[in-house]
């Protein structure tokens, strides 16, 4: 631990650097212009080291994947610098890459050197996920892209400003390669004004503090992670414990795609290791490496919630991603579905930690954020595109059952209401409920998964989803059972269809009157379901959560015994 | 027939502030608050003050009834009757979660699934009905819930804010069978569109109707069998007050009645005394809530979350709360790092220093050991002394050695982290909205708040603290000080090139109607009448809108149609204030009209507050060692409430009433202005 501040300063600083980080993500869900950023929150801020690019302080409210991905994202610009010597006070650094920067294309990533007395002290960043940059798809979600290409336009770090002069050229090119160029310069603004502000805040700070008290205490706060890190890790049993499980497809070939980890603890260190995870695929479900280390921090944050959102954290970590996996894709292979993938990363590690630590761990959640879009023509012409994600349930802990429709664990995003939607493009929802029998059983069932089922209200549209979990559903942990899986049909003249690709489709023609169903998966369950009590699968039957049959099979017929 | 009487009920103790009109004299009284019926403590703290209640013109109650029937569970046996295939609204929330990190926890919606019964019937989005409603099938459900034991319905259709017809006559037909005027429907509690929000408000308000409705009889009741004579009124959450009436049909509207009372007076206190611009902080037990009122407005939130999952939407005075109040506990968690809460000791046991058991420090414990607050008179009048030894182990034990310092540093270090977390409440509602602190004066209230006045000076740089005279029954004061008001909301979702002004008009003239109908069956008098209007706007495309201010005239009660070019202005004016730029060319889409009918009710004098008399001398006290940054200061002492009006108190000094401690640090000087406030400034440098 660093002796060069006191504690109480520490707990202080700590307290206002997180409110500066937390600014910056409230300045940018306000004034952004898209509904990605100003409702579901898929944005981040934070400050970052000077040298490494290492996360400082994280704001709290940001989508939970950046915690870990940012720290790349300046990496790379870092890099960048070096190579061509020339940073300046007042640079801004922006770019999208994602084999670089993480994630997808979508995510605009604005980094910003924050200079004090003419030295450079840390690095600002800013990344938001804009509502379009180009690519063969309206909103770059095209399940059938083989290269990043199809996906969107590709831009590498560039510098976006030039000692505090806006280089208008790169606005242009930007602007021009985005269907949307109101939308994207509305969130180019928040983000220049987020970064705008997080340097006015560190100002003040510094003029308060002074540098060398606040570089002290920025690294005594990644020590103390670290502390926390390890004693977590020491707290927990020695061992090695192994997790496999599988993405449906790739979108375009019908072969399962497994994702393995081994988990090992050795006193107070942990080495997560992908190892035998499926090679890089044509479709585009990879993910780029930073994705991947970016993801077992998320993983181990849930595990861990109280640790602080700091590389620190990270330095008893060992994450080994093999070469030429899907979980290291190398330009330009598409990574536009990444979600679906680490999703199915978080579940194989809570499966592994299960095994050393099972009160610490949560059953998997429903595993998919199910991104379906219905698009068509109104009658005077305007084209609509509805697009959204969907929910499910959460796993059974050692204190409760799951939460029912839950959000994924990698976003906070809320879902937009029903009545939204309905309001906005022709559509009526038939049904937007929970779904029964879709808990996993355990001592601590699972939350419910949801149904949404939509009708077309006008003449034609086309509908296209992206999901997963269709064939191998959430697993259950300490015993627990499996939820259900994700269940995708569609309505034609004919009756009911189901996609030969189980959770993934293109171009499904609806005609009015015409629906498609969506049943979600509940999540895993928690403990033997022998160990649940009869009075509360009793209750789930008289709830409706539970079919008489389904409880029978999974509890046995102890629960017609008792009252609810 | 002259007294208003105001009665704040909170979790310890019930305030009771009664004011002589005629004579312009208050006095106040405080008696515990009785469980679970409050209305013991409410009569009894009324029956203390005024023998003769046919004497009293006006009663205002600021209630937590409500509030802790939400946060409790205790509300009644409700039923549901929605939509096919909508059953689940309630429960399925917006797709959130507790808790960002950790995936824990589940949710119990107040309206179990086996009670929420669907019938045929839907609305379209643009207010079509595709299906009529089945009213035998209301009938069957109805029967249904009565027979499972519902004391209250609710009916939650789709779609129901763009057409109330199906949703109108399901309700007309369960009136007719059920057998208690506890019955509800979404449209009619709330025509604003996003189903779970509004489905959550009206289902919560038929929670507590039976409840709310019996409390708010049973003392209406004792009232007026005790001679009462005059109006009863209730503060809603937006910091206005409406009849009892209202109350009884929308009891929701008293989410968060109590705190509101104690911002509306907060504000009339700091800007009789020239400030506009004030922060108020309540500082309690186990929380520090925060309120900002800039040109004599409060920041109004459109809905806000009970608990996870418990989302009342309705306009309510937005407080902030963070986990840092007297009996939060310090500890020292595994990394090193000295934390403050979110545990809480509360009030019970409380702090180690009460002797009841709790041996972990908190802040109030660290007060007491740097002499801040006086062991031997302890306020809140429940113990007879504090132990300041237990508070000084507590804080050996569990931060002390932790950390290597002393009791005496230790103690300093809670209160620099607890100071530290309490200012960065106030920068998030003042900085981060954009106002500048340094404009504004912090006004303490609550039992601890005063304490920490000269560390929120200090830390955000606000000029100045005002301690009003009686800070412990502030929002008593603010029941008698409230305006009457109601609001109403009507979902148009239109982009301005389809706008009909008639039709908004339409609106418009519906709730000025009702609200001015509600105005004149009040027995009140008012000074005056305002209708407020807002419209929530957005360029298309954009999810958050922008609350618009709307002009309107208002001719023998007939409102004019505002323009079409009024309302792109208006529109352009708040965007800009907001955003910093204005989007050229962007089509502009209205959400919602917002309508406030406020009857403004006198306010009174509050010189009638202000001490008579008295001199320095006679009020100081003796001294005592109270520890500041890092030395010990012989401090005086001086009685509050014997202080005259002018006198000027240098730091350091202590000013002590039953009810509060305010500490005035080296450095800070304290005056009593005209009305009996203490104004705390920093020294010229």
């Amino acid at each position: 631990m660093s002796d060069a501040i006191d504690p109480i300063t520490l707990a202080v600083l700590a307290g206002r650097m997180e409110q500066i980080a937390d600014e910056m993500d409230a300045t940018l869900f306000r004034a952004a212009f898209n509904p990605i950023i100003a409702e579901a929150h898929d944005a981040s801020h934070g400050l970052y080291h000077a040298a490494t690019g290492d996360t400082l302080v994280q704001g709290k409210s940001g989508l939970p994947i950046f915690v870990g991905v940012m720290s790349f994202a300046v990496k790379a610009v870092i890099d960048k610098a070096a190579e061509a010597g020339d940073l300046e006070d007042g640079d801004i650094y922006i770019f999208n890459d994602a084999h670089l920067g993480g994630t997808h294309l979508s995510d605009m990533r604005l980094v910003r050197p924050y200079f004090r007395d003419g030295t450079l002290f840390c690095y600002l960043a800013s990344v938001g996920h804009w509502h379009d940059v180009g690519g063969a798809v309206p909103g770059n979600y095209n399940p059938s892209a083989t290269e990043a290409f199809q996906e969107a336009f590709v831009l590498p770090p560039v510098k976006l400003a030039r000692a505090g002069v806006l280089r208008q050229d790169i606005v242009d090119i930007l602007m021009r390669n985005t269907r949307l160029p109101q939308s994207a310069m509305g969130d180019l603004n928040g983000q220049l004004g987020a970064l705008d502000l997080g340097v006015r805040r560190l100002d003040e700070l510094l003029d308060e503090y002074g540098g060398a008290t606040v570089a002290a205490a920025l690294d005594a706060l990644g020590d103390r992670a670290e502390t926390l890190m390890r004693a977590e890790l020491a707290a927990l049993p020695d061992g090695r414990w192994e997790a496999v499980d599988y993405l449906d497809n790739d979108g375009i070939t019908d072969d399962a795609l497994p994702i393995r980890v081994a988990l090992e603890i050795a006193g107070d260190r942990l080495i997560l290791d992908f190892e035998g995870t499926a090679p890089v695929t044509a479709g585009p479900v990879n993910i780029a490496r930073p994705t991947a280390v970016a993801t077992a921090y998320v993983a181990i944050k849930h595990i861990f919630p109280d640790l602080p959102a700091n590389a620190g954290v990270m330095r008893p970590i060992e994450v080994r991603v093999p070469e030429g996996s899907l979980l290291s894709a190398e330009f330009p292979a598409p990574v536009g579905g990444y979600t679906e993938t680490i999703l199915r990363m978080i579940d194989v590690v809570f499966s592994a930690a299960a095994q050393a630590a099972p009160d610490r761990v949560v059953a998997n959640a429903y595993g998919t954020i199910n991104a379906l879009s219905i698009a068509g023509r109104r009658a005077d012409g305007r084209p609509w595109v509805m697009f959204s994600f969907f929910g499910g349930g959460h796993g059974g802990s050692a204190e409760s059952d799951g939460l029912n429709h839950g959000n994924a664990p990698i976003s906070t995003a809320t879902i937009p209401p029903m009545e939204i939607l309905e309001a906005a493009y022709p559509v009526m929802f038939r049904q937007w409920a929970l779904r029964p029998d879709s808990a996993g059983a355990g001592a601590h069932r699972g939350g419910l998964g949801a149904v949404y089922e939509i009708e077309l209200l006008e003449e034609r549209a086309e509908a296209f989803l992206f999901g997963e979990r269709g064939r191998f559903p959430p697993q259950g942990v300490a015993g627990g059972q499996p939820g259900a899986t994700n269940e995708f049909r569609y309505e034609q003249v004919d009756g009911w269809h189901e996609p030969p690709l189980a959770s993934k489709m293109l171009g499904i023609r609806m005609e009015k009157g015409q629906a498609v169903r969506l049943e979600t998966p509940g999540g895993g369950g928690y403990g033997g379901a022998g160990s649940r009590p009869a009075e509360a699968v009793a209750r789930d039957v008289a709830l409706g959560y539970l079919s008489p049959d389904a409880a029978t099979e999974a509890y046995g017929p102890a629960w017609r015994e008792v009252d609810a | 027939m002259s007294r208003m009487i105001g009665v704040d009920v909170g979790g310890t103790f019930t305030d009771v502030f009664v004011l002589d009109e005629a004579t312009g004299r208050a006095e106040v009284a405080k008696v515990p608050t009785t469980r679970p019926d409050q209305s013991g403590g409410f009569l009894d703290g009324i029956a203390r003050q005024v023998a003769d209640l046919s004497t009293i013109g006006v009663v205002v109650h600021g209630t937590t009834a409500g509030t802790n029937a939400l946060l409790e569970r205790k509300g009644a046996r409700v039923g549901v009757i929605t939509t096919e295939g909508l059953r689940d609204v309630l429960e399925m929330r917006r797709r959130d979660r507790p808790r960002t990190w950790g995936l824990r926890g589940d949710f119990e919606p107040v309206v179990p699934r086996d009670r929420r019964l669907e019938v045929p019937e839907r609305t379209l989005a643009d207010g079509t009905i595709r299906t009529p409603v089945d009213l035998d099938a209301v009938r069957a459900a109805a029967a249904d819930l009565l027979e499972s034991g519902c004391a209250a319905v609710a009916v939650l259709f789709a779609n129901a804010y763009a057409n109330p017809e199906n949703e109108a006559r399901a309700l007309a037909a369960l009136r007719e069978i059920w057998p208690n005027p506890h019955v509800g429907g979404s449209a009619e509690i709330l025509p604003e569109i996003r189903e779970f929000e509004r489905f959550s408000t009206a289902a919560l308000n038929a929670y507590l109707q039976p409840e709310v409705s019996g409390y708010l009889g049973r003392l209406d009741a004792a009232l007026r069998s005790g001679g009462f004579g005059g109006e009863f009124l209730i503060v809603q959450s937006n910091g206005g007050v409406m009849s009892t009436d209202t109350a009884r049909r929308l009891p929701v509207r008293t989410a968060l009645s109590g705190p509101a009372a104690g911002v509306i007076a907060a504000g009339h206190i700091a800007r009789t005394a020239g400030f506009d611009n004030v922060i108020t902080g309540d500082m309690g037990g186990t929380s520090f809530d925060v309120a900002l009122i800039a040109g004599g407005q409060s920041m109004l939130s459109a809905q806000t979350s009970v608990d996870f999952g418990m989302v009342v939407r309705t306009p309510m005075i937005e407080i902030t709360t963070i986990g840092a109040g007297g009996g939060s506990i310090a500890w020292v968690d595994r990394g090193g790092l000295l934390r403050i809460g979110p545990e809480s000791a509360g009030s019970s046991p409380g702090p180690a220093a009460y002797g009841q058991g709790n041996t972990r420090p908190t802040v109030t414990d660290a007060n007491v050991v740097l002499g801040r607050i006086d062991p031997d008179s302890p306020i809140g009048g429940t113990l007879d002394r504090l132990d300041v030894k237990a508070a000084g182990k507590a804080i050996d034990d569990h931060v002390g050695r932790a950390l290597g310092l002393s009791t005496v540093e230790a103690a300093e270090a809670i209160l620099r982290v607890a100071n530290s977390r309490m200012a960065g409440a106030i920068r998030l509602v003042s900085i981060e909205r954009g106002f500048d602190p340094k404009r504004f004066a912090f006004m303490p209230f609550g039992g601890g708040g005063a304490l920490h006045a000269g560390a929120m000076l200090r830390e955000v740089g606000i000029g100045r603290a005002i301690v009003p005279r009686y800070p412990g029954v502030t929002s008593a004061m603010g029941c008698v000080i409230a305006d009457m008001r109601q609001d109403f909301v009507q979902t148009v979702n239109a982009p301005t090139s389809a706008l009909d002004p008639a039709d908004l008009r339409a609106v418009l003239q519906r709730h000025v109607d009702d609200g001015m109908a509600l105005l004149d069956a009040a027995t009140s008098r008012f000074e005056r009448r305002d209708v407020v209007v807002e419209l929530d706007m957005a360029y298309i495309g954009q999810t958050h809108t922008v609350a618009v201010p709307l002009a309107v005239t208002l001719d023998a009660g007939r409102v004019a149609a505002p323009t079409l070019a009024q309302i792109e202005t208006a529109f352009d004016a708040a965007y800009d204030a907001a955003y910093g730029r204005l989007l050229p060319g962007g089509a502009r889409r209205v959400m919602n009209l917002r309508t406030a009918v406020i009857g403004r009710r006198p306010k009174f004098d509050l010189t009638a507050l202000a001490p008579t008399g008295g001199s320095i001398e006679a009020a100081r006290g003796g001294t005592r060692p109270v520890h500041f940054g890092d030395a010990w200061h012989e401090t005086a002492i001086y009685d509050r409430l014997a202080l005259p009006v002018g006198a000027e108190i240098a730091g350091p000094a202590i000013l002590v009433q039953p009810d509060t401690t305010i500490l005035i640090e080296p450095g800070l000087s304290g005056r009593i202005d005209r009305f009996g406030n203490t104004i705390i400034e920093p020294d010229e440098a």
